[in-house]
């Protein structure tokens, strides 16, 4: 048995033992134990380096508010976590752990000058240091500051494992499986009520776990807890252990993560690691007791110097003396009782100082009768020893002035300062919180959710209060619920330690203030100085003191700094407590890992990929994909050897020459139907619809009712009261979301429906000069040619057999046809186009050719050569605006003021001086010469490679664009400036003439 | 994770379902160009921020795929009300009332 083991104690099976790994070394452990305990067992205090001054340190809890004792934990490849809580960490045959923050070993540490060099490190040292001067940024500073940041080391691997979430559904959540927590389940636990109850630990019981010498109603705590979980189960209570409640939302709404394999020697196939349970609870119960706070003395952070409940948890749940010789100090009675107990299983407690000049009777007989030495109206002005305390120097105080000290030999020193209510949660719900004076704590007050608190997190101590409490929380639960209570519930405990103590802020001391190193925060190294300091330098509101210290804002929370930091800033500030405040508690509870909250939307699953129903043949034929929106579209078909660049030039050169075709399923598609369809249509696009005949189409443009540009397409009419709208890709969802908006709630007297078609049709693009000739044989139903179905027509038709709502319309400048069939049929239909298009040495494109293509033609795409904040008139489509029609969305916006001023931007082209490629984005000057900073008039929107202009071209919003047609802006680049020409939109083809079909001779 | 209760759906669903859709009550005029520049700006983008109950549209997206009204409290993000588009607001004290 390991030498700090006590035999009998503890609920640790040392029976199994179980072998693991911290810093390579082999310890061994037994069945039930954490990393802490285990190590403690060897008598092994030292388990990590403090964040900023490498400072050796140990650990101070035994529970998930620990600060200190955060370690790496390893399971094979992938499987790697830093900051877990050693004090949480199960043990289990194979477990490796690594301490953190030392260099080179955790026994010498270098870094440990920052501790020597502490006068520097002091709260806002950041925010000095790193001043002045700039040059030193970025090569001395930033690399120092990066280097130095962050707890723990990031895993580099992917992660291997799985995370799963459910939803969870129930009656009453209980939040703890401490003495009241476990009452208001036995009276909550009814027939047809769903009833939960979780605790973050491996077993449930809370302080039961650490008081087996309490007898509830005669019987032993453990007995007593083991045949009430036994009850509550067979009573169909859902009792969840390792299940941390990390936060509290809406409506009680509470996230539960639960850790399945953590403690698991191997890994069963097909389970999550953690699974987030999403609880919506009807009615809540939170009863996460109480956290004890640390005493704040010059060198508090020694390892081995602990708080006394932990201490008494390690003996009495863990079966772990702390120290053989452990001195205490305390301002609480509980403490008393950790040391009754250490000195029963033969520790030799060297003192009891307390720093109260009066304490119970009863203790002080407790310690006589032990033979501890008890020192009343002490404080405690230092700690000795390296690596692991050696020694406490306590002095007396005798009316605030601090005599002279004597030293106590010790090799662990437990410390209490009293005890803070847990009200993480219940502050997640916006409750409000009450300053007791006597405890010198908040306690909760009201709170908007269906929420009762109960037991210690009210301030409520010793376990009798806490299960007569925990009644009262049941029966108001079932009171709510519209139950009655069946029988009455009364406890009766003895050997209970319900105590009293007093609050300190930092202990006094005959020691100058300013070298104290008394911690406050353990875990980002802030001292009492620090926050004086802050609040010297001008810090006044708590939250302020917070971020320029950073109390409180390490992993931990603040779970055992935030009162002693209140105390001490409120003194510093000569304001009571309540006046200051409390700093706000946010979720998570605990430190979570990113894969719990993420689950199943990892991956492929991150998010929905859209596919079109000619995806697979891209995929088939060496498509390059991009995403666009949530749809993964073919980007360009490089033939092999071929990159980007040329395969763009290749496409864009046979569509022009011959015939392209391209997969445009992703075409937002919106049916607009019924009597009042083209009122409808009149009402939200610029342009008339009233004289579009059916059977024929028309470039529409949405804004919004502040005149910007929203969206376009081509509207094509089937019929009286039938349009098929075409919306961009992007803009498929908003636009129908805005149509619905306006028809539902602005016109709801219009007769008209909507129906999203876009996953209905698969279209397929066809453009260039033989894309009629292809087309052609293919059409049954009409005649391709320019008297039966110009440009801009739509018909019904049949395709390769297959029914065809086909358009003859062009974004490229070319002959053009887009052909709809019933999506299934897509790829069937791409296909049979494919084999007719051989003839003509058909090329499929993507979109990167589709964009060159439009942009030779000045065809705009709107999120890239508008912004939301351009009009029709700045693109130079004033054109598509229906001046007679009263009323469209976005008409009177237009007339707004600065809609109709001078020297709005204008969309244009550019042609560069030297045929360079100019860089979308860019931004562009009138005169190259003026300093700097200069005066911006517009930048780049689209730019590329033009083979059918013969130079690179680009579209480009300048400030009066459209009255500058021939002069020259200039575009400042990183390594010279370029010049540009201001031209028309339009590169290619201004008549038009290449959208005429030929007659075939 | 709200919950919120769509009054044509008539069930109270997540607010996953639903999406915001701004100020309730802001009625697009009758004949927009008779708007003064001041009147349509007001119309445009002056809304309101109140600390308290604020009446504003959802859309049960994932759902029914109507517009409603609803009337929620900013501070305690409780909702006090839904109802259709198109129907009147409700009465502020009442609903107060109500949730008291």
């Amino acid at each position: 048995m390991s030498s700090y083991r006590v035999a009998g104690k503890g609920r640790v099976d040392t029976g199994k033992p179980v072998d693991f790994t911290f810093d390579g070394k082999t310890y061994q452990g037994g069945v039930g134990d954490t990393v802490a305990s285990a190590l403690l067992a060897h008598g092994e205090h030292l388990m990590g380096r403090s964040f900023k001054y490498h400072r050796p340190r140990g650990a101070v809890a035994a529970g998930s508010e620990e600060p200190n004792a955060l370690i790496g934990t390893r399971r094979g490849p992938g499987r790697f976590e830093p900051n877990t809580r050693a004090t949480m960490q199960e043990i289990w045959p194979g477990l490796e752990t690594q301490s953190q923050n030392k260099f080179p070993s955790l026994k010498f540490d270098v870094g440990a000058v920052n501790d020597a060099a502490y006068m520097m490190f002091s709260a806002g040292f950041y925010y000095k240091t790193f001043m002045w001067p700039r040059s030193f940024w970025d090569k001395v500073y930033e690399p120092f500051i990066r280097q130095a940041a962050g707890l723990g080391v990031s895993p580099t691997e992917e992660d291997p494992d799985h995370y799963a979430s459910r939803y969870l559904h129930c009656d009453v959540l209980i939040v703890g499986t401490g003495p009241a927590g476990l009452a208001a389940a036995k009276v909550a636990a009814q027939d047809g009520l769903k009833v939960v109850i979780v605790d973050e630990h491996s077993e449930a019981g809370g302080t039961l776990l650490s008081e087996p010498q309490a007898k509830i109603d005669g019987t032993p705590a453990w007995d007593w807890l083991s045949a009430t979980l036994a009850e509550l189960k067979a009573t169909g209570v859902k009792v969840m252990t390792r299940t941390t409640a990390i936060g509290y939302y809406h409506q009680n709404f509470v996230g539960l993560c639960e850790r399945v394999t953590d403690h698991l020697s191997a890994l069963p196939d097909d389970t999550p690691r953690e699974r987030m349970w999403r609880v919506r609870a009807k009615r809540v119960i939170l009863a996460q007791g109480a956290l004890e706070k640390p005493l704040v003395f010059h060198g508090n952070d020694r390892p081995g110097v602990m708080l006394a409940g932990s201490a008494q948890t390690y003996l009495n749940r863990f079966g772990v003396l702390v120290g053989k010789s452990p001195a205490v100090i305390t301002s609480h009675d509980s403490a008393w009782f950790a040391a009754f107990d250490l000195a029963d299983s033969g520790a030799k407690v060297q003192v009891i100082a307390d720093t109260r000049a009066e304490v119970d009777a009863d203790l002080i007989a407790g310690a006589k009768s032990r033979g501890i030495p008890v020192k009343l109206s002490h404080t405690v002005t230092a700690t000795s020893g390296r690596l692991r305390v050696k020694s406490v120097r306590l002095n007396p105080v005798d009316g605030g002035s601090v005599g002279a000290g004597s030293n106590v030999t010790c090799d662990a020193l437990l410390m209490s300062g009293g005890w803070t209510p847990s009200l993480h949660l219940f502050s997640h719900t916006k409750g409000s919180l009450t300053w007791d004076t006597d405890l010198t704590t908040f306690l909760p007050n009201e709170t908007p959710e269906d929420c009762i608190i109960a037991g210690a997190s009210r301030g409520l101590w010793g376990i009798e209060a806490a299960l007569k409490d925990g009644v009262t929380a049941g029966e108001q639960t079932l009171d709510a619920l519209d139950r009655a209570a069946s029988g009455t519930h009364s406890y009766a405990v003895e050997n209970d330690r319900a105590g009293t103590g007093v609050t300190h802020k930092e202990l006094l001391t005959d020691k100058s203030p300013g070298k104290a190193k008394a911690f406050v925060d353990y875990q980002n190294d802030v001292t009492a100085k620090d926050l004086r300091l802050a609040v010297r330098e001008g810090m006044r509101s708590i939250e302020h003191v917070k971020r320029y210290t950073t109390n409180g804002m390490a992993t931990d929370q603040g779970k055992m700094s935030n009162i002693n930091g209140l105390n001490i800033a409120a003194d510093a500030l000569g304001k009571p407590q309540p006046k200051v405040g409390l700093t706000t508690f946010r979720p998570p509870y605990t430190p979570t890992t990113f894969g719990a909250f993420a689950g199943y939307h990892r991956g492929e699953h991150f998010e929905v990929t859209r596919k079109t129903q000619i995806d697979g043949w891209a995929r088939e034929n060496g498509a390059v994909f991009e995403p666009v929106g949530q749809w993964s579209r073919a980007w360009y078909f490089p033939k092999p050897g071929e990159d980007m660049e040329t395969a763009v030039r290749r496409e864009c050169v046979t569509t022009r020459n011959s015939v392209g075709i391209f997969d445009a399923s992703t075409l937002g598609k919106i049916e607009v139907k019924g009597p009042d369809a083209v009122e409808f249509m009149n009402r939200m696009y610029t342009n008339p619809w009233t004289k579009l005949g059916i059977g024929r189409c028309r470039y529409g443009l949405l804004l919004g009712d502040d005149g910007f540009i929203r969206d376009d397409g081509v509207i094509g009419r089937f019929g009286q009261d039938l349009f098929h709208v075409t919306t961009t890709t992007g803009g498929a969802a908003r636009v129908l979301n805005m149509m619905e908006d306006y028809l539902q709630t602005e016109w709801p007297d219009l007769n008209v429906w909507l129906t999203s078609t876009t996953e209905n049709w698969s279209t397929i693009a066809l453009n260039g000069p033989n894309a009629a000739r292809l087309l052609a044989p293919l059409v049954e139903g009409i005649d391709i040619n320019d008297e039966d179905f110009q440009h801009m027509s739509c018909a019904e038709v049949t395709v390769a057999g297959m029914p065809a709502r086909l358009f003859r319309l062009s974004f490229t400048g070319e002959i053009g046809f887009e052909i709809n069939v019933p999506a299934p049929m897509g790829r069937q239909l791409w296909e049979a186009l494919w084999a007719a298009g051989q003839a003509y040495d058909i090329t499929a494109y993507g979109t990167e050719t589709m964009h060159v293509l439009r942009a030779e033609k000045g065809y705009i795409i709107v999120g890239q050569d508008t912004d939301g904040t351009v009009t029709p008139q700045d693109c130079g489509m004033g054109w598509a605006i229906g001046k007679a029609k009263p009323d469209f969305v976005g008409k009177r916006g237009l007339m707004r003021p600065d809609l109709v001023a001078k020297g709005r931007k204008h969309l244009v082209g550019l042609l560069t001086e030297d045929d360079s490629k100019l860089e979308e984005g860019a931004q562009i000057v009138f005169d190259p010469n003026q300093p700097k900073p200069m005066t911006m008039v517009g930048h780049v929107t689209s730019s590329y490679q033009s083979d059918a202009v013969g130079q690179p071209i680009a579209l480009a919003l300048v400030a009066g664009g459209h009255d500058k047609m021939g002069e020259t802006v200039y575009i400042p680049m990183p390594d010279r400036t370029i010049k540009a020409k201001i031209t028309s939109t339009v590169f290619l083809d201004p008549e038009n003439t290449r959208l005429k079909i030929a007659k075939e001779s | 994770m709200l919950l919120i209760h769509c009054p044509y759906c008539k069930e109270t669903l997540p607010e996953s379902e639903f999406t915001y859709a701004g100020q309730a009550h802001i009625v697009r005029p009758e004949m927009p160009s008779e708007q003064t520049d001041a009147q349509w700006e007001e119309f445009l983008f002056l809304r309101a921020n109140p600390k308290g109950p604020h009446y504003e549209r959802w859309r049960h997206f994932h759902g029914c795929g109507r517009f409603f009204n609803a009337v929620r409290d900013t501070v305690s993000d409780k909702f006090l009300t839904t109802y259709p588009a198109n129907t009147p607001k409700p009465d502020l004290e009442s609903l107060i009332g109500d949730a008291e």
